[in-house]
């Protein structure tokens, strides 16, 4: 065999191992998404790959998606065969639930954080080195820590089941990382910009809001992303800090709870995975570039 | 030099009027914030409006309120004589900084250790002997038993797997690099309860002779073997749940160690090459020594995730079956078993794991950041 034989051969192995690799870890999520949109029977009786053997017999429906949303009773057809439990799952509350939860618990940090980057970076102060090592030295504890201590607070200060609750939560917990990657942005700003500007009398609130905060954003989106996946897919906290009111519970809630009551109506279970995972999947696949740069800066959120 | 001492107090007697009378006014501004503020809350507590409209409205309060705060402290500082402005002024950008970490993080960790000596009650004092419990309790051991097995698992194949398609994809055409990295990656998106519901999906078990619908049996039965509860063999069931966060986190391993890989200089290995050395030995002895930081780090990262795993084991088993976990154990002795003195001791006991690897990851974060001067 000549030389580049074998390396034909061996880029074409390459290649093979590649797509099995992928196509492995396609499969589940395909699976996934093709039995939300199969009859509920179908999805008992035969394996959803059955699908692509005859297309012409897969019966594909939205049914799934009507029932799980809550939608169902605006359907005639439907409405006759839903059970009392089915019509009660309405993961449409659950994803206003997860917005109203996530949007404020995803922008309240990065004010707060931002505040405090440029506070460490730009202002003297006596302490300032002692507090800002406090909060990176904070990056180590995990939040588990605080769950007893804050829900013993929130019970006595009925903030226990509350948007505000978990909001501030989430805030306290994403603050270590949110500030020291935006300190380490912030402190590497060019250092004339901030000058002439005051010469020019500026104020720091003035500085911050007009130039600081601008020209933070690549640092900002980076962080935006990584805490509002972190957020919308957190389970933890949320049954924690909202578990006592059903009426605010998000996604990743409802859908332990469906796991719980449906364990079996993999017709409904997954459509409603399916639709904790639309949004995430559409901030995935279109801010590819700023995800990673997320994820490569929260890798070490405690 | 009597009448210039007095004459002086007498300025400073005026000054502390006008002073004294600016900061009333200037109070009046937060006073204001803080009222509109509360209103609200009562509203959005109180009101039984459409659920789309308290969304909507808690979400402009909730951001709003905090800029609205920042802008009253600053309003009240921008009055105040220059001494105490500049005084103040870093309190006003840290200050609600290190207010929340200590009440969210510093303050539970003293908290919770506190907490951890008492007993279900939370008013005798029982010593050390919830952390009795954390190290001897059936559950714990147990748990202890399963992270280290996600531990050494689930990283390490996390990480294998990731460096595997790293060096692979890297020997592709860089568009075919992108569509597998992308397909691989993807995950990630994915919640942990979202990926349960796919991989109990995927475990699902009917007895045999019936038509399999979950993969994994469908494949056993067409292989001829029978149908597994998978979930429910042990100790093998935890190798099914740590599958899982294999197929999570594989796809951040390989953007981070692949990104590390771009950056080794391509004469390095060129000149590998030129002096005969194969592809075997020019991964072992350049690509990973090269890379040895970038894997410390997506390692650590990796192991202190793991030992926090508390979603995938919840939403799969419930930590039943054998698989129970620390973090799980300490959810179930939470709201279970309503004992917060055990909780909390093995909340501590999880702090006192993660504390040194993550020091360890800092501190390789840290040299390459410079954040800790």
């Amino acid at each position: 065999m000549t030389f580049k034989k074998k390396n034909l051969l061996s880029k074409a192995l390459i290649y093979i191992v590649l797509l099995v690799i992928a196509g492995i870890w396609t499969i589940p999520t395909l699976g996934l998404l093709v039995s939300s949109f199969r009859p509920a029977d179908d999805v008992t009786s035969t394996g959803w790959w059955t699908v692509f053997r005859d297309p012409a017999q897969a019966h594909l429906t939205m049914d799934n998606y009507r029932i799980v949303l809550g939608t169902a009773g605006n359907n005639p057809r439907l409405k006759k065969t839903i059970s009392r439990g089915e019509e009660n799952i309405d993961l449409g509350t659950a994803v206003l639930n997860s917005l109203t939860v996530t949007i404020p618990a995803t922008l309240i940090p990065i004010l707060i954080a931002a505040f405090a980057a440029y506070g460490f970076a730009w202002i003297r102060f006596p302490g300032r080195k002692f507090f800002f090592i406090g909060v990176v030295a904070l990056l180590v504890v995990p939040l588990q820590i605080a769950l007893i201590p804050i829900l013993k607070d929130y019970i006595t200060l009925h903030l226990n089941g509350t948007f505000l609750g978990i909001w501030l939560a989430h805030t306290g917990f994403g603050l270590p990382l949110a500030v020291y990657l935006l300190y380490t942005y912030v402190s590497a700003l060019p250092r004339d910009i901030l000058e002439s500007a005051f010469i020019d009398g500026a104020s720091h609130f003035t500085i911050f809001m007009r130039l600081v905060l601008p020209l933070s954003l690549p640092a900002i989106a980076a962080f935006a992303i990584f805490q509002f996946l972190w957020v919308w897919n957190d389970l933890l906290v949320a049954l924690v800090f909202l578990g006592a009111n059903p009426a605010v519970e998000v996604l990743t809630q409802r859908l332990l709870g469906m796991l719980g009551t449906f364990g079996t109506d993999w017709h409904l279970l997954t459509a409603g995975a399916f639709i904790s995972m639309i949004i995430p999947l559409t901030v995935f696949f279109s801010l590819q570039r700023y995800f990673v740069r997320g994820l490569l800066a929260g890798s070490v959120k405690g | 030099m009597s009448g210039t001492k007095k004459k002086e107090q007498n300025s400073v007697l005026q000054q502390l009027i006008t002073d004294v009378g600016r900061l009333l006014v200037s109070l009046f501004v937060p006073l204001i914030t803080f009222v509109v503020l509360w209103r609200v809350f009562l509203f959005l507590r109180d009101s039984h409006a459409s659920h789309g409209i308290i969304a909507t409205v808690a979400i402009i309060w909730g951001v709003g309120g905090v800029l609205a705060l920042f802008f009253a402290a600053n309003f009240v500082i921008e009055r105040l004589p220059n001494q105490w402005r500049e005084r103040l002024t870093p309190y006003v950008f840290v200050g609600p900084a290190i207010a929340v970490l200590t009440w969210y993080l510093f303050l539970p960790t003293l908290r919770s250790f506190y907490i951890s000596l008492f007993d279900a009650s939370g008013k005798h004092f029982v010593g050390l002997s919830n952390y009795v419990f954390a190290f001897t309790s059936h559950a714990m051991l147990e748990s202890f038993r399963n992270n280290l097995f996600w531990l050494i698992i689930g990283s390490g194949l996390s990480v294998g797997f990731g460096l595997l398609i790293a060096v692979l994809t890297d020997r592709t055409d860089p568009k075919f690099e992108a569509f597998i990295k992308g397909l691989i990656f993807m995950p990630m998106a994915i919640s942990m309860v979202g990926a349960s519901v796919i991989w109990k999906f995927i475990y699902s078990y009917r007895p045999a002779g019936a038509e399999q619908i979950g993969v994994l049996n469908a494949i056993v039965t067409a292989l001829g073997g029978k149908p597994q509860p998978w979930l429910l063999l042990r100790p093998w069931n935890n190798l099914f749940l740590i599958a899982i966060l294999i197929w999570l986190q594989t796809g951040f391993a390989m953007v981070i160690i692949s990104a590390a890989i771009k950056g080794i200089p391509s004469e390095l290995p060129e000149a590998g090459r030129i002096d005969g050395a194969n592809e075997t030995q020019i991964f072992f002895r350049i690509t990973i020594p090269y890379i040895r930081g970038t894997l410390v780090t997506v390692s650590t990262t990796i192991v202190i995730f793991t030992l926090k795993i508390f979603d995938i084991v919840q939403a799969m088993t419930g930590g039943n079956f054998g698989t129970q976990v620390i973090a799980n154990e300490q959810y179930v002795q939470m709201f279970r078993a309503f004992n917060f003195g055990r909780g909390a001791a093995i909340a501590i006991v999880l702090l006192v794991l993660v504390i040194p690897v993550m020091w360890y990851n800092l501190r390789q974060f840290s040299g390459q950041t410079e954040a800790f001067r």
